[in-house]
C-alpha cells in the first residue's frame, strides 16, 4: 500500500510514456515484420523476416549503408571531432576577443535550424554558388559539387553545422585538466604534440567517448540537411539510410519495409555505441 | 493514509490529461453541415488557379444550400508528397476529408486499399453523368467494375517549341517531326546554331516523379513497335507486367542520347525536383528552351490571374505532336491521365460531398474549370461548345490528340512500376548506368514491385 502510494506521483508520467512513447515504438517494431503498405493493398499480413532478407539483397540498401558509414566517419568521427578538438585547444591559448569571435561564429552555424543550414550550404555548393565564384576568382577550375561529389558536399555541410557541439564539449574537458600537470610536463621538456598525446588526450578520454557517441548518433539520423541539399541524389549517390528509409516508406508506400530499414539503422547505431562504451569503460 | 487526498486529484489529473490528449486527435470533421475538401495546392505561390475556382464553387454551393458550409483544406506539396499526405489522412476517420482530389495515376492503388467509396449509387441518380465521355468514365473504374471518382477533365501531351529559337536555328515555324530522329536533329541544330539556350527538355529521373514517367518515358515507349500492342508495359491477356522489351531499351536510349549529347538541360538541373516549375515559370517564357515534351495544361500558368501572365505565349510557342519512333502508324503519340474527385470511405458526410461534386460539375462550372486549368473537356456538351474550343489557343490541337491517346495501366502496382522507370531513366541520364544495365535493373525491380507478376516479351 505504501509503496503503491509512493509510486502514485510518477504514475501519470508513466502512463503517458507508455501511451505515447513505448506504444508507437512497439507498433513500429511490429510493422517491420509485416508487408504493410500505405496504398495498394487491401490488408497487410505478417511476413516474418522477409523485409530484412529483402534489404540485404537490395543493392540500393547496401549502397545506403555504405554511404551512411562514409557520411558518419567523414563528418562526425574525422570532421566534427577533430576540428572541434583543434578549435578547443587553440581557443585555450587565444585572447578573449578572438575566443569570443571564433566561438560565436562556430556556434551560430550550430544553432541555425537544419533546413536553413541546408539551404545555406546548397547556395554555397551549387553550380552558380559561392564556392565556384571564389574558385573562378582564383582561376581554379570550378564544378557542380552537388552533382560530382554529393556525399562529400553533404559531409562538409554536416561538419560546418555540427562542429560547435564538439568544440564545447572539448573546451569544457580541457578546462578540467589541472594546470600543474601540463606545466610539469613543459618543464620536463615535452613539446606541444607530446603533451597532447601523452597528457591531454588520456585525461579527456571520457569526454572523447561521450562526444563520439552523441555525435555519431546525431549524424546517423541526419535527414533534413541532405534532403534540402541533394534529396539523396543525383541517382542515389548521397542517399544515406534515413533518406532511403523515407523513400521506401513514403515514396514507394512500403511502410513495412521502410520500418524494417529503420530498425536496421538502430542496429548500426547501437554497434557504434557499443564500441564507444568500451572506450568509456577503460579507466584512465 | 495522508496520501489519499493527493492521490485522488493526481489520478484525476492523469485521466483528464489522457482524455484531453486523445481529444486533440479528433477534430471537427464530424460536423454534419460542413463538407471538408482536400486538394493539391501549387508549390508556386503565385499560381492559385484551383484555389480561385474552388472558392467560387464554394460560394455558389453555400448560397444554394443555406446552413451548409464548405471547408477547403489545401495541401501544398509537390505531387508525390501530396499523395503520401493524402493517404495518411485517408487512413483514419478522424482525419479523412469528405472529398478528395485523386490522380488517376494512384486511384486504383487507393481503391485497393479501401480508402475510397464506390460512387455508383450516386451516379445512377445523376443525370449529368451521361454527358461524360466513356473513356473518362472508366478513368476511375476499378477492377471490381465500380466507379470511384468523377473526372474533372483529362489531358494530352505533345511537343512545345519556341518559334523564336527555331527561327534563329533556321528551322520551320510549322515544324512537325515525323520520327524520333527528326526531333533529335532539330535539337542538334539548335545546339549548334543557338548557343546559350537549352535545346530540348525531356523530364527524367526520380525527382521529377510521374512527370518523368509519363511526359518523358511513356511518350517515347508508346511510340515504339512494342507500343503498337495494347500496352507496352502491361500485358492484359496474362495480366502481367512486361520485362525486357525492345521498345523499353530504345526509349532509354533516346533519353541517354539527349543527355549524353548535351541536348537537354544540365543533368543537375534536370534532376532538380523543382525543374518542372522552372520550365513553365522561367525557361519557356524567357525564351531559353527550344523544344519541350510536356502536357496540354501548360497555359494554365500563363493565363490572366495565374501570377505568371504571358498572354503572348500562343504567338511565341508552336505545337507539334510527338511522332512515333520511325513514323509508323498511327504516327502520333499521346498519353492521357487526369484527376478525379473522389469520396473517402471514411468520410463523415459523403452525401454532402457528392452534392458538392454536382455543383462543381454543372456544364457551366465544368467548362469554366477546363478553361482555367487548360484541361481537356470530358463532357461532350462542353467539347462541342464553340465557346470552349475557341477559349484558348491550343485547346483544339490537344483535344484532337484524344483520338490517338493512351491511358496508363494504372493498376495498384503502377506507382511502384513508375518509380522503377524513373530510376532506370535517372541511371542513363547521369551516365551511372548503360541502357542495358538500367533495363535489366528495371526487370529486377519489376519483380519486387509487382510481386513477380511479370512476363518477358
Amino acid at each position: 500500500m505504501r509503496a503503491l502510494s509512493r509510486a502514485l506521483p510518477v504514475a501519470p508520467a508513466l502512463v503517458l510514456l507508455i501511451l505515447f512513447l513505448a506504444g508507437p515504438i512497439a507498433y513500429c517494431a511490429y510493422i517491420a515484420f509485416t508487408d504493410l503498405q500505405l496504398t495498394g493493398q487491401a490488408e497487410s499480413s505478417f511476413t516474418g523476416f522477409d523485409n530484412f532478407r529483402t534489404a540485404f539483397r537490395d543493392e540500393a540498401f547496401l549502397n545506403a549503408v555504405w554511404l551512411t558509414l562514409v557520411f558518419t566517419v567523414l563528418s562526425s568521427l574525422v570532421g566534427q571531432n577533430t576540428l572541434g578538438l583543434a578549435l578547443a585547444s587553440l581557443m585555450q591559448r587565444a585572447s578573449k576577443p578572438v575566443r569570443t569571435v571564433v566561438g560565436g561564429i562556430v556556434i551560430t552555424a550550430w544553432v541555425l535550424p537544419e533546413v536553413v543550414a541546408g539551404f545555406l550550404l546548397y547556395a554555397f555548393f551549387r553550380r552558380e554558388g559561392t564556392l565556384n565564384a571564389v574558385l573562378d576568382w582564383l582561376h581554379l577550375p570550378s564544378q557542380n559539387w552537388l552533382f560530382t561529389l554529393p556525399i562529400l558536399a553533404v559531409s562538409f555541410a554536416n561538419v560546418w553545422r555540427g562542429t560547435a557541439f564538439s568544440m564545447l564539449v572539448y573546451s569544457a574537458a580541457l578546462n578540467e585538466i589541472p594546470k600543474e600537470i601540463t606545466e610539469a610536463a613543459e618543464v620536463d621538456g615535452a613539446g606541444g604534440w607530446r603533451r597532447m598525446w601523452h597528457i591531454t588526450l588520456p585525461m579527456i578520454r571520457r569526454s572523447i567517448g561521450t562526444n563520439l557517441m552523441l555525435n555519431t548518433l546525431q549524424t546517423l539520423s541526419v535527414f533534413g540537411l541532405i534532403w534540402v541539399m541533394t534529396r539523396g541524389g543525383p541517382g542515389n549517390r548521397s542517399q544515406t539510410l534515413p533518406l532511403f528509409m523515407y523513400e521506401q516508406a513514403f515514396q514507394k508506400s512500403m511502410i513495412g519495409y521502410g520500418t524494417a530499414v529503420a530498425l536496421l539503422l538502430l542496429v548500426v547505431g547501437s554497434l557504434f555505441s557499443l564500441v564507444y562504451m568500451r572506450l568509456l569503460r577503460t579507466e584512465v | 493514509m495522508s496520501v489519499r487526498p493527493t492521490a485522488v486529484p493526481l489520478l484525476l489529473a492523469t485521466v483528464l490529461s489522457a482524455t484531453v490528449l486523445s481529444a486533440c486527435g479528433s477534430e471537427s470533421g464530424s460536423d454534419p453541415d460542413t463538407v471538408k475538401i482536400s486538394y493539391k495546392q501549387s508549390t508556386d505561390n503565385s499560381i492559385r488557379v484551383m484555389d480561385t475556382y474552388l472558392a467560387d464553387v464554394k460560394e455558389q454551393f453555400e448560397k444554394a444550400n443555406p446552413g451548409k458550409k464548405v471547408e477547403l483544406v489545401p495541401i501544398k506539396a509537390p505531387d508525390s508528397e501530396y499523395y503520401t499526405k493524402l493517404q495518411q489522412m485517408l487512413r483514419s476517420p478522424k482525419t479523412a476529408p469528405d472529398l478528395v482530389y485523386e490522380d488517376t495515376f494512384l486511384i486504383n492503388s487507393d481503391i485497393t486499399s479501401g480508402y475510397l467509396k464506390p460512387l455508383d449509387p450516386y451516379l445512377d441518380e445523376w443525370e449529368d453523368w451521361n454527358q461524360f465521355i466513356d473513356t473518362a468514365k472508366s478513368a476511375a473504374k476499378a477492377q471490381d467494375g465500380k466507379t470511384y471518382g468523377v473526372p474533372d477533365g483529362t489531358d494530352t501531351r505533345g511537343l512545345w517549341f519556341d518559334k523564336g529559337i527555331f527561327k534563329r536555328a533556321g528551322l520551320p515555324a510549322d515544324w512537325q517531326p515525323k520520327t524520333w530522329d527528326d526531333v533529335l536533329t532539330a535539337a542538334r541544330t539548335i545546339k549548334q546554331k543557338v548557343p546559350g539556350v537549352i535545346p530540348m527538355n525531356v523530364y527524367t529521373g526520380k525527382p521529377a516523379g510521374e512527370a518523368a514517367t509519363m511526359q518523358g518515358f511513356e511518350m517515347l515507349l508508346y511510340g515504339t513497335a512494342t507500343g503498337a500492342t495494347e500496352s507496352p508495359l502491361y500485358d492484359t491477356e496474362s495480366e502481367k507486367w512486361i520485362t525486357g522489351s525492345e521498345g523499353f531499351r530504345d526509349s532509354l536510349e533516346f533519353v541517354e542520347t539527349v543527355f549524353e549529347e548535351k541536348l537537354g538541360p544540365d543533368v543537375s538541373d534536370a534532376l532538380d525536383p523543382n525543374f518542372a516549375t522552372r520550365v513553365r515559370g522561367e525557361l519557356l517564357p524567357e525564351g531559353r528552351l527550344g523544344i519541350n515534351l510536356d502536357g496540354s495544361w501548360l497555359p494554365q500558368d500563363w493565363l490572366e490571374g495565374s501570377g505568371h501572365e504571358w498572354p503572348e505565349w500562343s504567338e511565341k510557342l508552336g505545337l507539334a505532336y510527338m511522332p512515333t519512333q520511325d513514323g509508323q502508324a498511327p504516327g502520333k503519340v499521346s498519353m492521357s491521365g487526369g484527376w478525379t474527385w473522389a469520396i473517402p470511405s471514411k468520410a463523415a458526410n459523403p452525401d454532402l460531398a457528392f452534392d458538392f461534386i454536382k455543383t462543381m460539375q454543372t456544364k457551366e462550372n465544368a467548362q469554366k474549370w477546363y478553361i482555367a486549368n487548360s484541361g481537356i473537356a470530358v463532357r461532350t456538351d462542353v467539347a462541342e461548345d464553340p465557346a470552349y474550343v475557341q477559349a484558348q489557343p491550343g485547346i483544339e490541337f490537344f483535344t484532337e490528340l484524344v483520338s490517338n491517346t493512351h491511358y496508363r495501366p494504372a493498376y495498384p502496382a503502377y506507382p511502384r512500376v513508375s518509380t522503377a522507370i524513373q530510376e532506370a531513366m535517372e541511371g542513363v541520364t547521369t551516365g551511372d548506368s548503360s541502357v542495358e544495365e538500367a533495363a535489366s535493373r528495371y526487370d529486377e525491380e519489376l519483380k519486387t514491385a509487382t510481386d513477380n507478376q511479370i512476363i518477358k516479351k
